[in-house]
């Protein structure tokens, strides 16, 4: 086995879909997809495969080319309706455009994942269940789970299909991972955007299955996925509903004052004329409290990891993810530059890896919020 | 100048600032009728199989700040109707030459409106959703519906609009 693992890592160290391609080549198709499809492949194995693969977000067709044409090795996507996390209307794929993407990004042999990251509700599981038919009929590279039940299902009716532990899932230590692994054969998981590096180095220490961190875009991250906030302003969860803070509950209105930003008529923010705008989440609202206003949960910076890069390829990340299902292909192309642009520096030489200025101008320039962050990655005091 | 466009003023075209005057002297309502003319037999032949179940006698307003100039219209099944005014159910405002950039795709909705050179009030609902529909129409569809010569002109604009945002 390990002299045909070399083989193929000789061959084409790139990634899964490439390793599957290759073993079916060489005729031990069997052989290595029971290891790699299935069951725990030893992490070094993993690890050296896949390395800082590069996903990012598409929330139409246009975007998911911009993704591929400017150097996505995998975009996410979701369909048109509340089994994923950006139910927002307009957005999304339906059979024909998810055929299309697929055939797309297959073509120049890039991955596709389908998010089906919320969680169903006992009136309406068979939407749910439609939905990982869907994305197994329609060839899908893996799909992005947060719900056990779901996993299950998957597991049982499609064995074939790969599958991603979601954010939405909310599994912070190597134990719970493990458990997803050994019960329902999840193959990856999106770390939380809770913990430092050296608490995410301790779990890809402890467990076979391949970690993926958000490396950009905004952020979410009370207890991801059970957050209960826009449920509490405006009687949508997020988990169910689809979206956190929905367009129909959202208010922008330009006062004496300044713009008022409204969730469901709850006031989240007031911006003066020369200030930065934000979505009106309610973590990231200026509220009164005790006489003084300001952020009181969360202040609305971006998410932007490019110099913990390096470090990020030392431990090993499987991929790294890109926010923003819901911001358009202008944004996909730009920020999916830089990252590719990024990536492949510090695969070429980490040691002498710089975040270019250039790089984090493009960036900031489409965030969220008036400065990036580290996020909870750089806790130096961890 | 345009206050809040990334271009200093020496790099504004003077074609745009030609069209920009002209559009600037122009009533409104005629010149929505003009626009809601030149889009119905354009654009909306690759618009009109998108969903838009529940926009249609929806009614919007996009105000161009810089020009001052506000078009009112609605969109029926036959394409977009101009209205001499109403109380619209969303309003775009934006600069003229920020409203050109989104049309030709060279920015992101979101980061205009983050900077606040974008303001969307009214029903969000629904300015997202005509958002996120144009998005998902690819840009080189949207072209094969201009003729020809009008065609490259546009790509040949994009592209150099493009370059200047590179540099
Ligand atoms: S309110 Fe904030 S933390 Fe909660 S789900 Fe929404 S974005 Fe996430």
């Amino acid at each position: 086995m390990i002299p045909i693992m070399d083989e193929v890592f000789n061959a084409r160290n790139d990634n899964y879909y490439h390793l599957r391609r290759a073993c079916v080549d060489m005729g031990q198709g069997d052989l290595c997809l029971a290891r790699f499809t299935r069951h725990s492949v030893f992490s070094g194995v993993a690890m050296a495969g896949t390395l800082l693969e590069l996903i990012c977000p598409a929330g139409s067709l246009p975007a998911l080319k911009a993704a591929i044409d400017h150097g996505a090795d995998g975009v996410y996507l979701g369909l048109k309706d509340n089994t994923n996390a950006r139910n927002f209307s307009g957005l999304n794929f339906d059979n024909k455009s998810l055929a299309e993407g697929i055939r797309y990004a297959h073509n120049k042999h890039r991955k596709v994942l389908m998010a089906l990251n919320t969680y169903p509700q006992p009136a309406t599981l068979a939407r749910w269940q439609q939905a990982v038919d869907t994305a197994a009929s329609a060839g899908v590279d893996a799909i992005i789970l947060a719900d056990p039940g779901l996993m299950a299902y998957a597991n049982k009716t499609h064995p074939e299909l790969r599958l991603h532990l979601s954010v939405q899932g909310s599994a912070t230590n190597y134990e719970a991972i493990n458990f997803y692994h050994e019960h329902f054969g999840i193959q990856r998981a999106v770390i939380p955007r809770v913990l430092s590096l050296p608490q995410v180095e301790n779990v890809i220490r402890n467990t076979p299955v391949e970690i993926e961190l958000f490396g950009f875009g905004g952020l979410c991250v009370m207890v991801e996925g059970r957050c209960l906030l826009s449920s509490y302003a405006c009687g949508d969860s997020p988990n169910t509903f689809g979206a956190c803070s929905p367009g129909h509950a959202v208010r922008w209105q330009q006062t004496p004052k300044g713009m008022e930003t409204r969730l469901n008529g709850v006031l989240i923010d007031r911006y003066a004329d020369n200030e930065k705008a934000g979505y009106p989440t309610l973590c990231k609202g200026r509220f009164e409290v005790q006489g003084e206003t300001y952020y009181a949960l969360e202040e609305p910076t971006s998410l932007n990891t490019l110099e913990l890069l390096p470090e990020m390829h030392r431990l090993g990340i499987a991929a790294i993810k890109i926010e923003g299902r819901q911001r358009s292909p202008a944004y996909v192309a730009q920020v999916t530059q830089v990252w590719r642009a990024a990536i492949d520096a510090v695969k070429n030489n980490a040691e002498h890896f710089r975040a270019q200025p250039g790089w984090l101008a493009q960036l900031d320039k489409v965030s969220e919020g008036s400065m990036h962050t580290l996020g909870a990655y750089y806790r130096p005091w961890k | 100048m345009i206050a809040t466009n990334n271009l200093p003023a020496t790099q504004q075209s003077t074609v745009s600032v030609a069209i920009k005057k002209m559009l600037g002297r122009l009533p409104a309502y005629p010149a929505t009728q003009a626009f809601v003319t030149a889009f119905n037999l354009t654009v909306w032949k690759k618009l009109k199989d998108l969903d838009w179940d529940g926009l249609y006698g929806k009614s919007f307003s996009v105000v161009i700040k810089d020009l001052p100039m506000a078009m009112y219209f609605s969109v029926t099944e036959k394409g977009l109707r101009a209205l001499k005014t109403t109380q619209p159910d969303v309003v775009f405002t934006a600069t003229f030459m920020d409203l050109i950039r989104l049309a030709l795709r060279l920015e992101d909705p979101d980061a205009l409106f983050f900077n606040r050179r974008l303001l969307i009030e009214g029903n969000t609902d629904i300015g997202l959703r005509v958002k996120n529909m144009l998005d998902g129409v690819e840009f080189e569809t949207l072209l094969e519906s201009f003729p020809g010569m009008f065609g490259k002109a546009v790509m040949f604009a994009r592209k150099k609009l493009q370059h200047r945002r590179a540099q």
